[in-house]
């Protein structure tokens, strides 16, 4: 059995039905604990829906998730669109860390670190909601760094930023990452995609079309889905 | 000098020597207000933030029942609070009929539906914008009722004003419930109607600039807590 956040992670014929539409179409995929994991696809495709099924957000209306999730569990999400308290940037990160009993001194560290490493040091005080775009989606991601969940899931979390945001978001990213957690990141930028990625997942219409490498698919993508959206041909 | 000119004269003579009378009709308009926003908000921000939140069979004739109890005529509370407390009534022997504490529950009848209301629309708009993160975050339903509570702060002191604003100008539950008598259960509204009709100007008058004052200041307070939620971002 898994020791860790529950990776692996597999999926077997996972279907997640929402009245008469399918939303993911038989998922059969399993997710290491080691490779930063980038979920690739044009708008719509169901990458938000496969990242609430890992969030357990959604259960699954068909097929196995094993082990199963559970909100909160080992898990930490960044939504597509965070939701931060009407509280400062401090009070965002420690509201998080008291729903899961930790408080004191070891809260105290925790919070200092990951406003550290999302370059949020200084902005403690400040009204979360006032923060630039860029800042929140920091702050979303502090937050959910400082639950040290061995699985973060990421929602686009650079849809909004222009590029000295994203770079700086992507820095944190990896540097989440390579603290040893198991990142999976949504995302429809395919530079995003090739900046970051270890593995990429290729996911359209509701069904993820390709697990490879990152090198291998960029290199030669299979289907020939992936290969019109690599040459612009798909909406991104 | 006009009568009425005169009459002003006379209301701003009894507010600027702080008239005893006047002192008293104003002290206990506040008290059976202040008491019964207090008991109504501490019984419709849990029933607004249960009914914003939870989703049962029902709920939603319950809310449009809430909705229509926010229009409530003062008088008809009045009469239904007479008669429960009322010699023959089921709560007659508690004795309570023209005693101040008759008053304060005719007013927390009255402004509990319309501050339950307009916390409900409140927590149900958070509820729907914070439901994801908060289940995310790890945070149960019931959790999340005081997260939404702080939320909101902003939103629900704005409620909790106008059940005040509400409770302090109504004339008719007051009236009915304690009977205007004097030094006992007379309040600013029914000392108003009162001396108008005996043509009592002056005290009507003072009074009623006491009253709009206060209608000002709790507007006024509205809008610092509005700047407040805007300086706290929210
Ligand atoms: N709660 C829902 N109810 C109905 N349809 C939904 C729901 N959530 C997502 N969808 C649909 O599922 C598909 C995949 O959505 P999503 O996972 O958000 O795509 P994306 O890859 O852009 O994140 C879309 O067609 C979307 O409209
Ligand atoms: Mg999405």
């Amino acid at each position: 059995m898994p020791e860790r956040g529950g990776l692996p992670i597999r999926l077997e014929g996972v279907r997640v039905e929402r009245g008469r539409r399918t939303l993911v179409h038989d998922l059969t995929l399993r997710l290491e604990a080691g490779p930063l994991s980038v979920l690739l696809g044009p708008n719509g495709a169901g990458k938000s829906v496969l990242l609430r099924l890992l969030a357990g957000l959604l259960q699954p209306s068909a097929g196995t998730l094993e082990p199963a999730r559970r909100p909160g569990e080992g898990s930490a999400i960044v939504l597509q669109r965070p939701v931060l308290l009407r509280r400062s940037v401090l009070a965002n990160v420690e509201y998080a860390l008291r729903l899961r009993g930790i408080d004191g001194p070891e809260r105290d560290q925790r919070v200092r670190r990951v406003l550290e490493a999302t370059g949020l040091l200084g902005f403690e005080q400040r009204p979360a909601r006032r923060l630039s775009v860029g800042e929140q989606q920091r702050l979303a991601i502090a937050r959910a760094w400082a639950l040290e969940p061995d699985l973060v899931l990421l929602d686009e979390p650079a849809a909004p930023l222009d590029p000295p945001s994203t770079r700086a978001l992507e820095e944190a990213v990896r540097r989440l990452h390579e603290e040893g957690r198991k990142v999976v990141l949504a995302t429809h930028d395919l530079g995003q995609a090739r900046r970051l990625a270890d593995e990429i997942l290729f996911i359209h219409e509701g069904r993820v079309l390709e697990q490879a490498g990152s090198g291998e698919f960029f290199e030669g993508p299979k289907s020939a889905e992936a290969r019109a959206f690599l040459a612009g041909q798909l909406p991104e | 000098m006009s009568e009425l000119g005169g009459a002003f004269a006379a209301a701003f003579q009894l507010i600027a020597t702080a008239d005893a009378d006047l002192m008293e009709i104003v002290g206990l308009s506040l008290r059976v207000s202040l008491v019964a926003l207090v008991l109504a908000s501490a019984l419709a921000l849990p029933l607004g933030a249960w009914l914003g939140i939870a989703r049962f069979r029902g709920r939603r004739a319950v809310v449009v029942l809430l909705n229509a109890l926010m229009g409530l005529p003062p008088v008809v509370v009045g009469l239904v609070v007479y008669l429960v407390l009322s010699r023959s009534g089921p709560l007659g022997t508690l004795g309570l009929l023209f005693t101040p504490t008759a008053m304060i529950i005719a007013q927390t009848l009255l402004i509990l539906p319309i501050v339950a209301a307009l916390s409900r629309q409140v927590m149900e708009d958070l509820w729907s914008e914070y439901e994801d993160e908060l289940r995310a975050l790890g945070a149960s339903r019931l959790r999340s009722v005081p997260t939404l509570l702080f939320e909101g702060r902003f939103s629900l002191a704005t409620a909790i004003l106008a059940g005040f604003g509400r409770a302090i100008a109504e004339v008719g539950a007051v009236l009915i419930v304690g009977g205007n008598i004097a030094h006992v259960t007379r309040v600013m509204t029914t000392a108003i109607a009162l001396e108008t009709s005996r043509g009592e100007l002056h005290l009507a008058l003072g009074l009623g600039i006491l009253l709009v004052a206060l209608a000002v200041a709790v507007n006024a307070t509205a809008q610092l807590v509005q700047n407040a939620a805007e300086r706290a971002g929210a």
